[in-house]
Order: structure tokens, then sequence, then C-alpha cells
């Protein structure tokens, strides 16, 4: 008897919070789906809104993707061999370094924005271009590369490989593609799709970075929240969950393929 | 299958950064096709030369490495042409079965008939017929390093190096693929340098056996010369049980006065002490007895026993009786020794250089 009344408790305090936190995610995406949020439902349904944004937001749409993208060849590109250089250098240093690249994460990203302005804002050229940008949004997501990437070649005993396919007769390039890159690709992909979703969705140093021509999906929705109708700005919030979603749900499952290898 | 090759080290040593000395210089030559075992306890250096054939690790300045003729100290293991088989398998979880054993095969591009054909080859060799498609996962322990095995010989290296292969697996397990990997060596006919610090696989393995003692040979011979011609205590006491008599007094007429009694060996004269192996002391009746002593404990160990004897020396000796006969603790018991199983290491310190200690 006590311990159902424990469980029926429990139950409903979780169902609360779920209710607290999924309400207004669910307000907020009914208000770009209705005719007028002040009136309500009766109003009616209506894919106006979410066409709207379209018509005066899909260059920030692409823009956001364009960033996405590159920034996730640019953090494979350089993470996954830094990552190879900590697994093989020794402790100390490594530990540093660790420390230092998550310096970006740990700094708001206004004063690592701020910092990159002060530094490069004096060109104008790669100020006001998409790469200005994009070399933020590098220096914030490298780090969960790196630790995905990291976290998995710990786990999968590589020194002891990489000795063995050398004495089948390989040489560095050949043991690290045909060894360590396949070894560490559940990292490669959980960092991947964590790089991805937070390049999509970072606010902070994006705004400090932008130029009425560089505006990415979060500045977009910012700015129609700000100047536009309520409606609109829901139906803004509507695409990016719907292109996010996927994503975090892509997370989850990368990372239940990682503990399956172990 | 490949023409074998000799390996000689001279000269090398290996000091780890922090001044740790994990092998003294050390000079050792491995004939071509022969299959040499280097035992002794963890610590003892026996890893590290290894690693030093493989190219895994260089010696020190000034030690030299040769395969044959040919000077190979500059070269790392990929060009060295050897086979390795590591205690943890180190098998590439990425691939199958069959992708794993032609791995080597791949990197040297072989033609893919040719690869086909040794690959059928030596998974027939191991025994591991219809596991080509498996996952490596999917394989139990022996089967793992049956497939590491044959990753390592498909690519017929000049020399194969083994890295206590065994002491993963369980007793009966390890007992069975002993006994493959020596026939398995005596087909191919390749060197072979193989570590363990198990003595039952070094006897059934070694054509030689080097056993090292803290980064020291401290006895290089066959099988049969270590065990019954150790060329100190810490060979004679690591290979196998051994007894040792203290020697009370001599006879005039030459023979040893030991606890418990008197022995013949006229070959042990002014000797502070001697040794024997369990096995080769007789039990005979009181009255024809060399030394008498009482039964302290008898240990079963299935087809025969341990009897601890009592003869009033400083520890009791260790004998081998057989399992059916009853020794109660304190029975009198008679013993003989001839003079051939007596013996007595020259010198009972350890040497450094493989050549002086080498027999025959």
């Amino acid at each position: 008897m006590k311990s159902r009344l424990r469980f029926t408790l429990q139950l409903s305090f979780t169902l609360l919070v779920c209710l607290f936190m999924i309400v207004p995610v669910a307000m907020s995406v009914m208000a770009g789906l209705t005719e007028n949020y002040f009136v309500g439902l009766e109003s009616g349904l209506t894919l106006r809104w979410v066409n709207e944004v379209w018509q005066l937001y899909a260059d920030t749409i692409w823009l956001s993707i364009k960033l996405a993208i590159a920034c996730l060849l640019i953090t494979i590109l350089i993470g996954v061999p830094a990552a190879y250089g900590l697994l093989r250098s020794r402790r100390r240093w490594a530990n540093a370094i660790e420390e230092l690249l998550l310096l970006p994460v740990a700094v708001p990203g206004l004063a690592t924005a701020l910092a990159l302005l002060l530094a490069y804002g004096s060109y104008r050229e790669f100020r006001g271009s998409w790469l200005f940008i994009l070399v933020g949004h590098v220096l914030f997501t490298l780090p969960f590369m790196v630790r995905a990437v990291l976290s998995v070649m710990q786990t999968a005993k590589l020194p002891q490989l990489e000795e063995a396919a050398a004495s089948l007769g390989a040489g560095f390039r050949q043991r690290f593609f045909g060894v360590v890159i396949p070894n560490s690709m559940s990292g490669i992909l959980a960092g991947a799709l964590m790089v991805v979703t937070l390049s999509i969705g970072e606010f902070n140093i994006t705004w400090m970075l932008h130029t009425p021509l560089t505006k990415t999906l979060p500045v977009g929705l910012a700015d129609s929240y700000a100047s536009m109708r309520l409606e609109i700005g829901s139906a803004y919030t509507l695409i990016f969950l719907v292109m996010v979603v996927p994503l975090l749900v892509a997370i989850q499952w990368a990372g239940k393929l990682t503990q399956q290898r172990d | 299958m490949s023409s074998s090759v000799s390996i000689t080290l001279t000269q090398c040593s290996r000091t780890f950064a922090g001044g740790n000395t994990a092998l003294q210089p050390l000079d050792l030559h491995v004939n071509a096709g022969e299959t040499l075992v280097l035992l002794g306890p963890s610590g003892c250096g026996k890893t590290t030369t290894l690693r030093i054939i493989s190219g895994l690790e260089s010696p020190d300045k000034g030690g030299q490495v040769l395969f044959g003729e040919r000077d190979v100290t500059a070269l790392p293991i990929e060009k060295r042409d050897v086979g390795m088989v590591f205690q943890n398998y180190a098998l590439f979880p990425n691939m199958s079965v069959a992708d794993n054993i032609a791995y080597g095969l791949k990197i040297q591009r072989l033609p893919k008939a040719e690869i086909a054909h040794r690959l059928d080859e030596v998974t027939r060799m191991v025994d591991l017929q219809g596991f080509g498609g498996r996952r490596i996962d999917a394989l139990s322990g022996g089967q793992k390093q049956r497939v590491a095995l044959a990753r390592a010989i498909a690519v017929r290296p000049k020399v194969l190096l083994f890295d206590e292969p065994l002491a993963a697996l369980d007793a009966k397990l390890r007992d069975r693929l002993r006994i493959e990997i020596g026939q398995l060596l005596r087909e191919l006919g390749t060197t072979a340098v193989y570590v363990t610090h198990d003595q039952d696989e070094a006897m059934a393995l070694g054509d030689r056996i080097a056993v090292m003692q803290s980064g020291r040979i401290a006895q290089l011979g066959t099988p049969q010369e270590i065990y019954h011609r150790p060329a100190n205590a810490f060979v004679a006491d690591f290979i196998g049980a051994v007894n040792c008599l203290e020697v009370i007094g001599t006879r005039a007429d030459g023979g040893l006065i030991v606890p418990g009694g008197e022995l013949v060996a006229t070959h042990l004269q002014g000797v502070s002490s001697v040794y024997c192996r369990p096995e080769d002391i007789q039990i005979v009746p009181l009255s024809q007895a060399d030394i008498k002593g009482k039964v302290v404990q008898s240990i079963f160990l299935g087809q025969t026993q341990r009897l601890l004897v009592d003869t009033g020396g400083a520890s009791p000796l260790q004998i081998e009786a057989p399992s059916r006969q009853r020794w109660p603790n304190g029975t009198g018991i008679g013993l003989t020794l001839t003079p051939r199983v007596l013996f007595h290491p020259d010198k009972p310190t350890v040497t450094g250089n493989a050549k002086e200690q080498a027999y025959g």
C-alpha cells in the first residue's frame, strides 16, 4: 500500500515536471500554426506563417546549414588528429591541452566573440563574410568533437591494435586510415552530431559576429521575435525544431551504438 | 614455407625514461628455424627483449639487431618482416575473421587469388574453416588466439614472435593450444621467439630456453640442460621444484654428511650444499636408506603425491611418491639418492653474458 502511494506520488511529480517543460514548447508550436494567437484555435490552423518565415528568412536557414556542414568538416579534420595526438602524448601535456580546448566552452560566448572582433575586426573582408562566424563556431564546437573521439579511442585499445597492424607491415598512413579511424567511428559519429546540433543552435557568439548579410537561424529568430508578429516567431521556432529534433534523436542512437561496442 | 633467418642481438640494453633499466647489455643468438623461449618472472626483461627483436622498441645506443646478415636495428617493425602474436589478441574489432587474417596480405597488395589461397591455407592450419565471416566479438578466447596466429603466419614472416599468447586462456585450452602451436612451429620451420612465464609452456615449445632474471639471461640451454643442470639456484628454483641439502661435513672416503644421513657424490667435493629434484629421490626400506626422516605432510596431486619429509635440516625435503600409497604424518621414511641426480650450480651468481652460460 505504502509503496503504491509512493509510486503514484513519484509518477505525478514526473508528469508535472514534464508538463512544465513541454507545455511552452507545444504552445509555441501551436502559436506558429494558428491564424491568430490572441483569438486562439477558433481562428483556425494555417501554414501561412511558416510560409511567411520561409519567404523572409530562408537565407538564414541555408546559412545555418552551410555553417553547420563547414563547421563539421573542419572539426573532423582538426579534431580527429588532435584526439589521436592527445591519446599518444604523455599525460601531463594531454591534460593541459584538453583543459585549454575546453576554454571556449567555459568562457561566455559574448567574450569569445568580443575577442575575435578585437583581433580580426579590422580585416573588413573577413569580418563581413560568413567565414568569420565559422571561426567562432569551430572554436566553440571543437572540444565536443575532440572529447567524443578521444573517449572512444581510449577504450578501443588503439595502441595495441596499431602494433598488430604494424607487425603485419602497415605503415603509419595505412594504420591511421585502416585501423585508427574505423575503430574510432562511433566517437566521430557522436561528435559530429553534437557539433552540427550546437552549430545550428549557437546564438551568443553568432549574435556578436553577424552582419545584416550573415544572419543565422537563431539570430533571425531573435530578430523575428523582436520585430515581427508572435505567430511568425513561433512558426520560425517550429522550423528550427523540425531541423534539430531528428539530430537529437540521432545523438541518442549514436550513444547507444557506442555503448554496445564496449 | 619461408626461408628462415637467424637472429643476433649484440649488446642490446634498454633504459627507460626515468633511469629504469629493463635490460642489461645482452648478447643473444637464435639459430635459423629454431624456437627460443624467453622465460622468467614478470619484470625480468623478457618482453622488452622480444619488443627489441620485433622493432616495437629500440635498444639503447650501441645495441645491434641482426636478422641473418642484415642489420635491422634502425628499421621499424613494419619493415622487419615479422609476425607477432599478442597476449590480448589485438584483433581488429571492425573487421571479420577473414579480413583480420587477410590484413597483412592486403597491405602487401597481393593479387586477390593469392590472398584467397593463403586465407584458405592458414584457416585450415589453425582449424578455423567456416569462421571467415564471423565477427571478432562472436569468438571465444581460444578462437581469437587462433585468428591472431593465422593472421601472423599468413604473411609468411621470416620471424615469428609470441608475447605470452596463452596467458589469458584457461588451463585446459592453454594445454591444447600449446600443443597446436608446437606442431605449427615444427611444420613451418620459421625462426620463433616465444615469451612466457610458464615453465611447462617453455619446456614443451622451446628448442632452447633462455631463463631471464632482472634484465639478464641467467641461463641459456636446451630444456634438459636447464632442468637437469641449472646454472644457479634461481634457475633451479624457477624451473620446477628443487631440494637443497646442506653439507654438514665430509667423510674420509668422500661421503657427504647431510641432515638425516650421508650421500655419495664424488663429483661434488668441497661444496656447502647439494641440490636434487623431488622426483629423483627414491623411497626405500629404512634398512637400505641413505637418509632417514619423518613425513610431516603429504599433498595429494592426483597422479602423484608430494611428501614433505623432515630430516632435521633447515627445510623439509620435497619428495614425489606414488599416489596410492598412504603416508600418515609422523611415519618414518627411508630415502636414497644416486650420485647422478645430485647437482650443484658452479657459481650461484647470475651472469649477464649469454655466451658464457651457453652449454654445447
